[in-house]
């Protein structure tokens, strides 16, 4: 046999293998979540090897919401990532067009300034910010950690928008001028309806990283409880004896799922967005 | 101002008034911090004193002495730096495997890929809970697979094949392989989509085999993109406190040194040891980075 028909036959039959592989790897520890999540601890401690659990209970879920109070974490941060998602749009929408479209003092500049925000250690950044809102008293605010998360996103996202908005025609804007359009409403009626996917991916973007974010809610949240994201809640659950490992399963079904489903919902756009703008994480 | 603009002076000010809240926040938020954050490092700073430490307050380099001179300072930052380098490295490997398979068409491709994906996506929180879970030597479902249960993240050293392991680390690595690979996997997929496909096709025409179509035609036009990603996965990993920090706490020989500023700015309330400390792994970062551009520098230069 020749080394290339050998070759050939290796790696076709390698490539399923490599994909299975993967696809357990990947999607194993998530149906374990789950799995694990609709049963009583007791059968866990019994048999720790089962996939499939004997009875299923919904139990779990009914107490990380009510008991351990995942209803109040998920509104604080279903406030926290909604308000970045507003936020950072709102700035990052005239930024990326004064990007994109004018010549003004310092615009190659402002590139440098974002690569290096969205390169910065983010540990570096939380010791002043630390001491700054203990100062301030504004610790245990939610305001203050969405400040913080605005400012984490809005150089990638004015990056996101200003690819796209380069790829609107320069004339479509012109005719509006001409239609008696000023800047602003140019945006708004222009460039913005003909930018839909982008901000889609932009905003999805924003409020990823406002859900998912740990270090700042730790440092900002953490003495005061009612504020909690579910984030927080959840890794200062998760070190206690007296909260069963099933019900804090649920917990991280319950954290976990509205970004998978987020995800999905507009995987595409957001995928696009990612290999643009390349999550920070 | 009396004065008529012309076009061109109003378009500079439109800009510069778009741009300012984004300039405006990412000052606030961003830069002013760093440059307080430095002059933090150099004062003898306490949440309890901090009022009375000032712009003029007394600079000292005492933070620095002291926290290098610190009983395991060095070890963590050893330990960064293998986590960093070894996790990189493991993630763009596992990404690139991971492209080349997902690369042709094939059923069920579409929910592969997605599954690929759920590990980068879903909340840090949640995966090392997960993992901490599976790992567990009393009920966790990996150790029910093996003959004796080995407390992956709670155990500093191990014997492996009679060879002294560090089992905690090795582990902390593997979730960082684990939940970056997706990331290198969708920068090397892009790619590898886009090239161009006459070249593997001539390729094929000379008799090449897939292995030195490989080597001498896929990998010369990937190069660029890893050496990015490179960059890119170093100095996330690097700083890193998250994952770390929620799997092991930094016990077992996996300090690293961000979960030691942590520590200090929050148990120990020093904030000067802690923005030192900070600084210092800034400092070795930006080093790393100058001697990596030096070496392969130029590529990615331009992307």
């Amino acid at each position: 046999m020749s080394r290339d028909s050998f070759e050939r036959i290796l790696f076709r039959c390698l490539k399923p293998l490599v994909i299975l592989a993967l696809f357990v790897v990947t999607a194993f520890p998530f149906f374990y979540m789950v799995m694990l999540s609709v049963r009583d601890i007791q059968e866990l401690i019994l048999e720790p090897g089962s996939l499939w659990p004997t009875s299923f209970t919904l139990d779990t879920y009914v107490n990380v919401l009510t008991r351990q109070g995942f209803v109040t974490f998920m509104r604080n941060s279903a406030i926290i990532a909604v308000a970045s998602v507003a936020f950072t749009l709102l700035i990052s929408i005239p930024g990326a067009y004064a990007v994109a479209r004018l010549r003004f003092f310092g615009r190659r500049q402002v590139h440098f300034l974002f690569l290096a925000v969205y390169l910065f250690p983010a540990i570096v950044l939380a010791i002043p910010l630390f001491v700054l809102f203990t100062m301030l008293g504004l610790r245990g605010s939610l305001i203050g950690l969405i400040l913080v998360y605005i400012a984490q996103t809005v150089p990638v996202t004015v990056y996101m928008l200003r690819n796209y908005f380069e790829t609107v025609p320069q004339s479509v804007e012109e005719a509006a001028a001409i239609d008696g359009c000023t800047r602003l409403s140019t945006i708004w009626r222009v460039v913005l309806p003909l930018s839909k996917p982008a901000l889609m991916a932009t905003g999805l973007y924003a409020f990823m990283i406002a859900w998912n974010e740990f270090l700042f809610a730790l440092l900002f949240l953490v003495d005061r409880r009612d504020s909690w994201t579910v984030s927080l809640g959840l890794s200062q659950l998760a070190g206690s004896i007296e909260i069963p490992t099933t019900v804090l399963m649920a917990g991280s079904v319950v954290l976990t799922l509205p970004i998978v489903i987020v995800f999905f919902a507009s995987e595409r756009l957001l995928t696009e967005g990612l290999t643009a703008g390349a999550e920070k994480g | 101002m009396s004065r008529v603009r012309t076009l061109r002076q109003q378009e500079g000010r439109a800009g510069l008034v778009l741009i300012s809240p984004t300039l405006i926040i990412t000052l606030v938020v961003v830069v002013v911090p760093l440059l307080w954050a430095i002059m933090l490092a150099f004062q003898d700073a306490r949440l309890i004193n901090i009022r009375r430490v000032g712009i003029f307050g007394n600079y000292t380099l005492e933070n620095f002495t002291y926290v290098i001179s610190e009983p395991g300072f060095w070890s963590s930052l050893v330990n960064t730096l293998v986590y960093t380098v070894a996790g990189t490295a493991l993630s763009i490997a596992i990404g690139l495997v991971a492209a080349l398979a997902l690369r042709d068409r094939f059923a069920g491709r579409t929910v592969v890929r997605a599954s690929i994906l759920i590990p980068y996506v879903a909340p840090v929180v949640a995966v090392a809970f997960l993992w901490e879970t599976m790992l567990n030597p009393q009920y966790g479902i990996v150790n029910t697979w093996l003959d004796e249960p080995i407390a992956f993240l709670t155990q500093a050293n191990g014997e492996f094949l009679g060879i002294q392991v560090p089992v905690a680390l090795l582990t902390v690595i593997a979730f960082e392989a684990w939940r970056y690979f997706p990331f290198a996997f969708l920068f090397i997929l892009a790619r590898l989509q886009a090239l161009p496909k006459e070249l593997d096709e001539a390729a094929v025409m000379d008799g090449a085999t897939p292995t030195q179509r490989f080597r001498y035609v896929i990998m010369p036009q990937l190069w660029r993109i890893i050496a990015l990603l490179s960059v890119l996965r170093f100095v996330f990993t690097f700083t890193k406190f998250d994952d770390v920090y929620l799997l092991t706490g930094g016990g077992a020989g996996t300090e690293v040194v961000s979960v030691r500023v942590y520590n200090f700015l929050t148990a120990r309330d020093d904030i000067g040891a802690s923005a030192a400390q900070a600084i210092v792994l800034a400092v070795v970062l930006v080093v790393f980075l100058i001697i990596y551009l030096r070496f392969f520098g130029g590529g990615e230069r331009d992307q």
